[in-house]
Formats: C-alpha cells, sequence, structure tokens
C-alpha cells in the first residue's frame, strides 16, 4: 500500500504542476481561484457523503461559518494566519458537537438531513438579523445583510503589509486544494478511511464488529466541515465580504448539485463538477435570456434521472469497458492464472 | 384579558397557518414516503396563479379555492409522470431531484414574472378588540385549516378512497395484490398533495409579498413539521403544528419575530434528539 501511496501522490502532484500553469491561459486567475475554492467544498461534501455516507444538507453552514470565522478574528487580530486556522477549527469543533449530538442519538437519512438543513437555516436567520450595532465581537461588527466588509486580507505569514493576492493568491489556492487533497486520499487509504466506507455500506455490521461507529462518523464529519471551513476562509479573501447568503438555502443546493453531477464516492468527482458547475453558473450569469437557476436545477434533475452515479464514475466505466478489458484479456494470456489472484 | 385574547387568536393563527402550510406535504409523505422539496415552489405557484387571476378580474375566493388548487395540482401531476415516477422507493433520490425541480420552478417563475414583489390586498378587514387591533384575515386562515383537517379526517375515514388510500399507505404490496394499481394511486396522491400546496399557497399569498423565491421560507417549516410528526398522518399534523405554532409564536411575541423562528427550529432539533421517529411514533401510535 505505502508504495502506490507514493506513487500516486507523485502523479496527483505532477499532474497539478502541470495545471497550475496551463489553466490561466483559458481562464483568468481571479475566476481560477474561486472555483478552486469551491472545488475545495465540493470536495468536503464528497467526503462526508460519498465516503462516509452522511448526506449534509447544510454542508454551506460550515463554509459560511469558516468564512465569519476568518472576518471576526482578521478584524479583532490584523493578521491573516491565525485567523484562516480558526476558520479551519471553528467549523470543525461546530461539527464536532452537532455531529455528536445527531450520531449518538442514532439519527440517519431524512433525519439527519433534516437537522442539518435546519441549523443552516437558524444560522442563515440569526446571521440575518444582527444589523443592529450591538452585535459585536471584539471590534467586528456582525452587520446582519450588510455583512462583514473591510478586514485583513491573506497576507505572508508575520508581515501583514505584504499581501497575498492576485495570481500569488490563486497559486496558494491551487496548493491548499493539492495539499487537502492529498490529506484526503491518505486519510481513505488510512484503516480510519476504509471503516468509513465500511460504515457507509453497512452501520449495523460495522458496530457488531467492534467499531464505535457513532464517533467515527462525528470525527468524519469534523473533518468534513473543517475542509469546508478552509474552503470558507479563502472565500471570504477572495470575495473581501462575507454575507449571510453564505448560509443560504441555494447555496446548499449547489453543493449536492456538484456532487451528484461529478460522481460520488470518487475524490475528483466533487471537485471537477464544483469547478465546471461553478464556471459555467459564471458564464451563464453574462447572458440574461435564461435564469441560472432554472439551468441548475434542469441539470440535477436530469442527472438523478439518468445519470445518477456522476460524471466521473461514468467515464471511468467507459473507459474500463473499451480499455481495461482488452488489457486484462492481454495480462491473462501473458501471465495465465496469476491474474486471478491479483484480481 | 384583551391582550390574552389577542395572543390566543396569533397562537391560533399560528397553528393554523403551520398546519395549512405542511398538509400537502404530510398528504405526499405519509402516503407515498417521498419527500417533496419542491413543495414551498408548489406554494408560490399557487399563489401567482391566485394573484394573477385576480388581477384578471375572478373573484378573489374563486382564484384562491378553487383555481389555484387546480392548476398548481396539474402542474404535480406533469412533475409526476415526468420524473417522481421513476424513482419511487430511492429517498434520497426523490429528494434530490425534487429540489432541483423547485430550483426549477424558482427559474421559471424568475423568468415570466421578474424577480420583484408581487402582492395583492387582503380581502377581509380588520378590527378592534380593546386596544388592539385583528386582521380579519387571521380568522379566515383558521376556519380553513380546521375546515381542510376535517375534510381530510372525513375522506380518509368515511369514503372508499379513503379506505384504498389508508390500504396503500400501510401495504402498498397487499393493495396492489387486491387489484388496486400503485401507480394509479400514487399518481393521485400527488396530484392531491401538489393542489393542498398550491391551495395553501393561494391562501397565505395576500398576507406575504410574493417573489418566485419566497417558497424557501415554508419548505424549511414544512418540512420540520411533517418529519416530526411521524408517520401518523393528521394527528401528527396536529401534533407537530400545535406544538411548533405555539413556541414559535410564544417567542415571537417574548421578543422577535426572528428570534421566533429560531426557537421553532431549535424545539425541532430537541424534539427530534428525543423522540428520532417523530411524535406519533411514540405516541398516538396507529392512528390516523
Amino acid at each position: 500500500m505505502p508504495k502506490s501511496w507514493q506513487k500516486e501522490s507523485a502523479i496527483v502532484i505532477a499532474i497539478a504542476l502541470i495545471l497550475v500553469y496551463a489553466l490561466p491561459f483559458a481562464i483568468n486567475t481571479f475566476t481560477l481561484s474561486v472555483l478552486l475554492i469551491y472545488g475545495m467544498l465540493g470536495l468536503s461534501l464528497g467526503l462526508i457523503w460519498g465516503f462516509g455516507g452522511i448526506l449534509c444538507f447544510g454542508q454551506t453552514a460550515f463554509f459560511g461559518l469558516g468564512a465569519y470565522a476568518y472576518a471576526i478574528s482578521a478584524i479583532n487580530i490584523g493578521e491573516s494566519t491565525l485567523p484562516l486556522i480558526f476558520s479551519i477549527l471553528v467549523p470543525a469543533a461546530f461539527a464536532a458537537l452537532m455531529g455528536a449530538m445527531m450520531f449518538y442519538g442514532r439519527l440517519a437519512d431524512v433525519y439527519l438531513g433534516v437537522i442539518t438543513l435546519v441549523v443552516t437555516l437558524i444560522l442563515f436567520k440569526f446571521i440575518n438579523s444582527t444589523a443592529s450595532p450591538i452585535y459585536v465581537i471584539g471590534e467586528a461588527r456582525l452587520g446582519g445583510y450588510n455583512g462583514i466588509p473591510g478586514f485583513q486580507t491573506l497576507n505572508i505569514p508575520g508581515r501583514p503589509d505584504d499581501y497575498i493576492w492576485g495570481d500569488a493568491f490563486y497559486y496558494f489556492c491551487f496548493a491548499a486544494l493539492v495539499i487537502v487533497y492529498l490529506l484526503v486520499s491518505w486519510l481513505l487509504r488510512s484503516s480510519f478511511g476504509r471503516i468509513a466506507i465500511g460504515i457507509r455500506e453497512n452501520d449495523e455490521r460495522m458496530s457488531l464488529m467492534g467499531y464505535d461507529t457513532r464517533a467515527r462518523k462525528t470525527v468524519l464529519f469534523a473533518i468534513g466541515a473543517a475542509i469546508a471551513g478552509l474552503a470558507g476562509g479563502l472565500f471570504a479573501n477572495w470575495a473581501e465580504i462575507v454575507t449571510p447568503g453564505l448560509f443560504s438555502l441555494g447555496q446548499s443546493a449547489e453543493i449536492i448539485i456538484w456532487c451528484i453531477v461529478g460522481g460520488l464516492g470518487t475524490r475528483l468527482g466533487p471537485i471537477i463538477g464544483a469547478a465546471s458547475l461553478a464556471y459555467l453558473k459564471f458564464l451563464l450569469g453574462q447572458q440574461s435570456m435564461i435564469d441560472n437557476t432554472l439551468i441548475m436545477g434542469l441539470i440535477l434533475v436530469l442527472f438523478v434521472l439518468f445519470l445518477p452515479k456522476g460524471i466521473v464514475p461514468a467515464i471511468s466505466d467507459l473507459w474500463a469497458a473499451s480499455f481495461g478489458r482488452r488489457r486484462k484479456r492481454l495480462r491473462k494470456s501473458r501471465r495465465g492464472t496469476r491474474v486471478m489472484s491479483n484480481g | 384579558m384583551d391582550f390574552g385574547f389577542v395572543l390566543l387568536v396569533e397562537i391560533l393563527y399560528a397553528v393554523a397557518s403551520l398546519a395549512l402550510i405542511s398538509a400537502g406535504l404530510a398528504v405526499v409523505f405519509g402516503m407515498m414516503k417521498v419527500i417533496n422539496l419542491a413543495h414551498g415552489e408548489f406554494m408560490m405557484l399557487g399563489g401567482y396563479a391566485a394573484i394573477t387571476s385576480a388581477n384578471m378580474g375572478v373573484n378573489i375566493f374563486i382564484a384562491m379555492l378553487i383555481i389555484a388548487p387546480i392548476v398548481v395540482g396539474l402542474i404535480g401531476l406533469i412533475v409526476e409522470r415526468l420524473v417522481i415516477r421513476h424513482l419511487y422507493g430511492r429517498l434520497v433520490d426523490t429528494m434530490l431531484a425534487t429540489w432541483g425541480l423547485s430550483l426549477f420552478f424558482i427559474g421559471c417563475a424568475t423568468m415570466i414574472f421578474g424577480n420583484t414583489t408581487t402582492g395583492i390586498s387582503t380581502p377581509i378587514p380588520g378590527f378592534a378588540v380593546g386596544d388592539y387591533q385583528i386582521n380579519g384575515y387571521n380568522f379566515f386562515i383558521i376556519i380553513v385549516s380546521v375546515v381542510l383537517i376535517l375534510a381530510m379526517l372525513a375522506v380518509l375515514k368515511t369514503t372508499r378512497l379513503g379506505l384504498i388510500a389508508r390500504g396503500t399507505m400501510q401495504n402498498p404490496d397487499m393493495a396492489s395484490a387486491l387489484g388496486y394499481s400503485p401507480d394509479r394511486i400514487y399518481m393521485a396522491t400527488f396530484f392531491v398533495g401538489s393542489a393542498l400546496s398550491g391551495f395553501a399557497g393561494a391562501i397565505l399569498a395576500p398576507l406575504v409579498g410574493l417573489v418566485p423565491t419566497s417558497g424557501g421560507a415554508f419548505i424549511a417549516k414544512a418540512f420540520i413539521t411533517v418529519i416530526a410528526g411521524g408517520p401518523a398522518l393528521i394527528s401528527g399534523l396536529l401534533s407537530s403544528s400545535a406544538l411548533f405554532g405555539f413556541v414559535g409564536q410564544v417567542f415571537s411575541f417574548a421578543a422577535s419575530p426572528v428570534i421566533g423562528d429560531v426557537a421553532m427550529l431549535i424545539a425541532a432539533v430537541i424534539l427530534l434528539r428525543l423522540l428520532p421517529k417523530g411524535v406519533t411514533g411514540r405516541f398516538f401510535k396507529g392512528k390516523l
């Protein structure tokens, strides 16, 4: 296992190095940065839903919390290193509490969906109603529906005047996404990840085998929230304002659409789904003929009906059907029965 | 004294409107185990249907009580035939598909009616109780909800159609073995459920300014009411809307409407944590 893990990470880094220089030729780096951030957000839901079987309708709550945690602490601290760490820790702690409440209460599927949706709505309503100046954390006003503008954006650690912006911010986002991707791959290869997949397949069986499924689901949920929170913190830097819209139902729906379209149970699928749909939305936003909510809705319905597995699994199936079998046959004729044991 | 009366009316109104909002979703969920996340948009379409036809000169009560349910029911029928029919038994997939439909309808409404607030004045004047002014329309909503619940109870308990519906609810395989096509029953149920959603949307339209996204305000409330109600259709609907309506309205009076909504949502989270199968999963078992 460790050997192929190294091989895989080497391939991932090589492809990333090509893409990081190739992509700016097609799309400007400002747009690319937000596509990468959305990719990370998609990956966070792809991890807990596709590999942990936890359908969270409120992944955007952690995204928003990360953004707000960053904005509030950046105003109070005036330097960006600690706030970025807060944007990971605050959503993770919140998710751990929420997850513990849900999973130790043995809530599953629909009920899980309701609770996560409701918590997101509570946050949305609460943040929306904090326009009055009495809602202050340190020096930061929560600002209600106006959001929080004007906070310290990303800077080189320890030097608050050297901002990371423009192209540098794009490279930073790319590096962050690659690191998160590798960490997720490593997590899924570890015994924790494999047990999480086992829990997705059959919760009861895993708990009868002696694993504490409640604790494991809580931890996985918190990890997903941490990734979403990091994406939120980066998003706050990209947009340079945080608004309650981050907690809205529409944003939640979008994350789910990305995962469905990209493909559940894959790491790459949600990233590709997020980046391509966000780019599509960006392109659609430039015309006013057709409302882009309509297109998003139509895409979700059509995918659920006709391609519920998503793009990435469909392509890899197609690949396996057209090339894989031939290669297997070749190998079989060359090596005889050894293929059977390799499977 | 006057304050007590006003508070009582407001709480009754909150409970009634919650029951009204949730009825369509409850019928579809209770009978078909399908969670229709486009429910809020069906309500929004009902509201637009009522307002559009009222603006075209139709009597407002005819527009609300007859035209809106029929229009939305037909839209529901089309949706069921095209989309939902293929997804029976796949709970999560139906939720996702109907969520997609909800976005689709929001997009359609934005393109047709524009992203502006449309409204209509309430057809019933308010009146004064002591020092307070009460909206007369609130009484209308309370009466409509009571009539609606009684009608649902009567249909389910006394008619042959209701018997078939309850049978299918309990055991679809047995109903189909006895010669009733579940496909057609589900189709009819979805029609009735959507019509109820459109009805509720039309009734509430004069109270809220309609925008294409106003369905989102209803869906969360309806969703928690139905899920917290549990498997029994009518007693679940009544018990959870009574509980949430009471909590929400008391906190609205004590603090602000936003706190009221938040208190209602927190109550839902606590309730589901304590009774994961909903109120009627524990109490009133086997009742309607």
